[in-house]
């Protein structure tokens, strides 16, 4: 486990990219890790199905802010329905080395809250998919 | 009082601690908070049930069956002692939470009215609030909380007038988050000159402090066996038997029945009256063993083991202060039992917990059950070490190092 927090992931924790909010969200969606009540809110903008900007917001441990601020960088650009499909593959691709099973809720909020915006509705839990 | 043990000597009767984790480390056991280790001869009563005299209870004629409803019943003597009750106000739960929701249902729907006050606390574990809640809900009666300050210190200055009009006072004897001990010899008094029917959540109080319900005068105290080296399943609720006597049945069914008709049923006397359908008899049977092995060690010396844990512990960590370390509640180890709560500079106390692990150590991180408590304070989470009677000062070396660890791979 402690081989997972390498400097790329301690930058995003401490400096996490897309933070914050839109102004005019198109889609929005929030939930929490059940292991400790962490909070992750991700908000698109998305034009013509295909989303255009994304900023995510909340609080918790370095394994869920990291990971979902990786993945907001990819989510630029996307169309909606490739996000829909997306999987817990693109998370173990991004920070995968090293997580505990215990953690692997931690790791995938930030994807499953992103894909429950883009759907409309909550999606599933990426790592029992 | 037999205090010649050492806690090395006591962790040779936990075959867990001796096993080594995957990663080869030895195992540090710092989370009793959640659940204690269980010693050998816990695990044996209950490998000598089920080998040796598996038999339901209160009905068989034939000789397992006799000697199993005799173990049971002795195990519920050796915890009415260990406490000072009377056996019949000894009442089997699976657990706190069913001993506080047992009086919620059957004493509570009853006794209290709309208008009524429940008083409780701020530190209080959700199994002290929740069923609180929804008896306020379900009677129309309204819930206040004794507050506490920020190092999770009661206020006791406005009781009075908190407990005017309160019904129940229902309140945890050690909290769970932080440790601390509330003062029951000062609150009970005021609140039976206030005429309040006083509840004392004991989950975390029984297994670390003497307990005596007939000196601390409550009605109520209840409590789990896992939490106190028994199985987990096993709990138990102490009621006043007047008050018991006085209570409607909370689950119905076999055992606890003394004549049924088709429309009618005659209930059995206490403490049968409360312990619907087949009892989880290995578990209380464990349990009455690991009241026993406490006994044996002395709670005098227990509680006097956990203080010196934690002056050694606020001690040997004090120097990571100045580096990032935050440590909440009492800073004096009189006030609490063994707990350490904290957070170590932005590390997230999940990201210290997977570090420790790795490492051997176990730690509980979150919000320890007392979301209130947490938001009241503003902690999101907290990193929590909790001690026992097996514990010992190499164990808090070993955290003290872990948090070392932490720093270096979070490059604090």
């Amino acid at each position: 486990m402690d081989d997972f927090y390498r400097d790329f992931i301690l930058d995003h924790y401490r400096n996490p990219r897309n933070f914050g909010h839109l102004e005019h969200p198109s889609a929005s969606a929030e939930d929490l890790n059940p292991l400790c009540g962490d909070t992750i809110r991700m908000e698109l903008e998305i034009h013509d199905g295909v989303v255009r900007d994304v900023r995510f917001s909340g609080r918790g441990c370095a394994i869920s802010q990291a990971s979902a601020s990786i993945l907001t960088e990819e989510l630029k650009g996307m169309r909606l329905e490739d996000v829909a499909k997306l999987s817990k593959d693109i998370v173990l691709e991004n920070v995968g080395i090293g997580i505990s099973p215990t953690r692997m809720k931690c790791a995938t909020l930030g994807l499953r809250v992103a894909k429950s915006a883009a759907i409309g509705e909550i999606a599933g839990w990426p790592d029992e998919e | 009082m037999i205090a010649v043990r050492t806690p090395e000597a006591i962790a040779a009767d936990f075959p867990i601690l001796h096993k080594p984790t995957s990663r080869g480390k030895r195992l540090v056991y710092l989370d009793s908070a959640a659940t204690s280790q269980k010693p050998q001869a816990v695990i044996d009563a209950l490998v000598t049930y089920y080998t040796e005299y598996n038999a339901n209870i209160h009905r068989g004629v034939y000789e397992i069956a006799a000697r199993a409803t005799e173990a049971f019943e002795d195990a519920r003597a050796k915890i009415a002692r260990f406490i000072n009750a009377d056996t019949r106000e000894v009442i089997w739960t699976r657990n706190a939470t069913e001993a506080i929701n047992l009086v919620g249902y059957s004493w509570g729907l009853r006794n209290v009215k709309p208008g009524d006050a429940i008083l409780t606390t701020q530190l209080e574990h959700h199994s002290n609030l929740v069923p609180w809640q929804l008896l306020a809900e379900k009677t129309g009666a309204t819930l206040r909380f004794i507050p506490a300050d920020d190092r999770g210190v009661l206020q006791l200055e406005k009781l009075d007038a908190l407990l005017d009009g309160a019904k129940l006072l229902a309140i945890s004897h050690v909290s769970n988050t932080l440790g601390t001990i509330a003062p029951l010899e000062r609150i009970v008094p005021i609140a039976r000159r206030a005429g309040a029917t006083i509840l004392v959540d004991g989950a975390q109080g029984i297994p670390h402090l003497p307990v005596d319900v007939r000196a601390l005068d409550v009605d109520f105290y209840a409590f789990s066996g896992h939490k106190m080296l028994g199985p987990t399943g096993i709990g138990v609720l102490y009621g006043k038997r007047a008050l018991l006597e006085a209570m409607p049945p909370f689950l119905a069914g076999g055992d606890m029945i003394r004549k049924v008709e088709y429309e009618h049923t005659t209930f059995n006397d206490l403490p049968w009256k409360f312990e619907a359908g087949t009892s989880n008899i290995a578990d209380a049977i464990g349990l009455g063993v690991a009241a026993d092995y406490l006994h044996d060690l002395g709670m005098e010396w227990v509680r006097a083991h956990e203080q010196e844990l934690l002056a050694y512990a606020l001690a040997r960590l004090a120097p990571l202060e100045s580096r990032g370390l935050a440590i909440y509640g009492p800073r004096d180890a009189a006030l609490a039992s063994g707990v350490l709560s904290f957070n170590f500079a932005d590390v997230h106390a999940h990201d210290l917990a997977s570090i420790l692990d790795t490492e051997g150590i176990c730690v509980r991180a979150g919000h320890h059950c007392t979301m209130p408590l947490m938001e009241k304070m503003g902690w999101p989470a907290t990193a929590r070490a909790s001690f026992y009677i097996y514990n010992s000062r190499a164990d808090i070396d070993a955290l003290a190092e872990g948090i070392e660890k932490a720093a270096r791979v979070f490059k604090v």
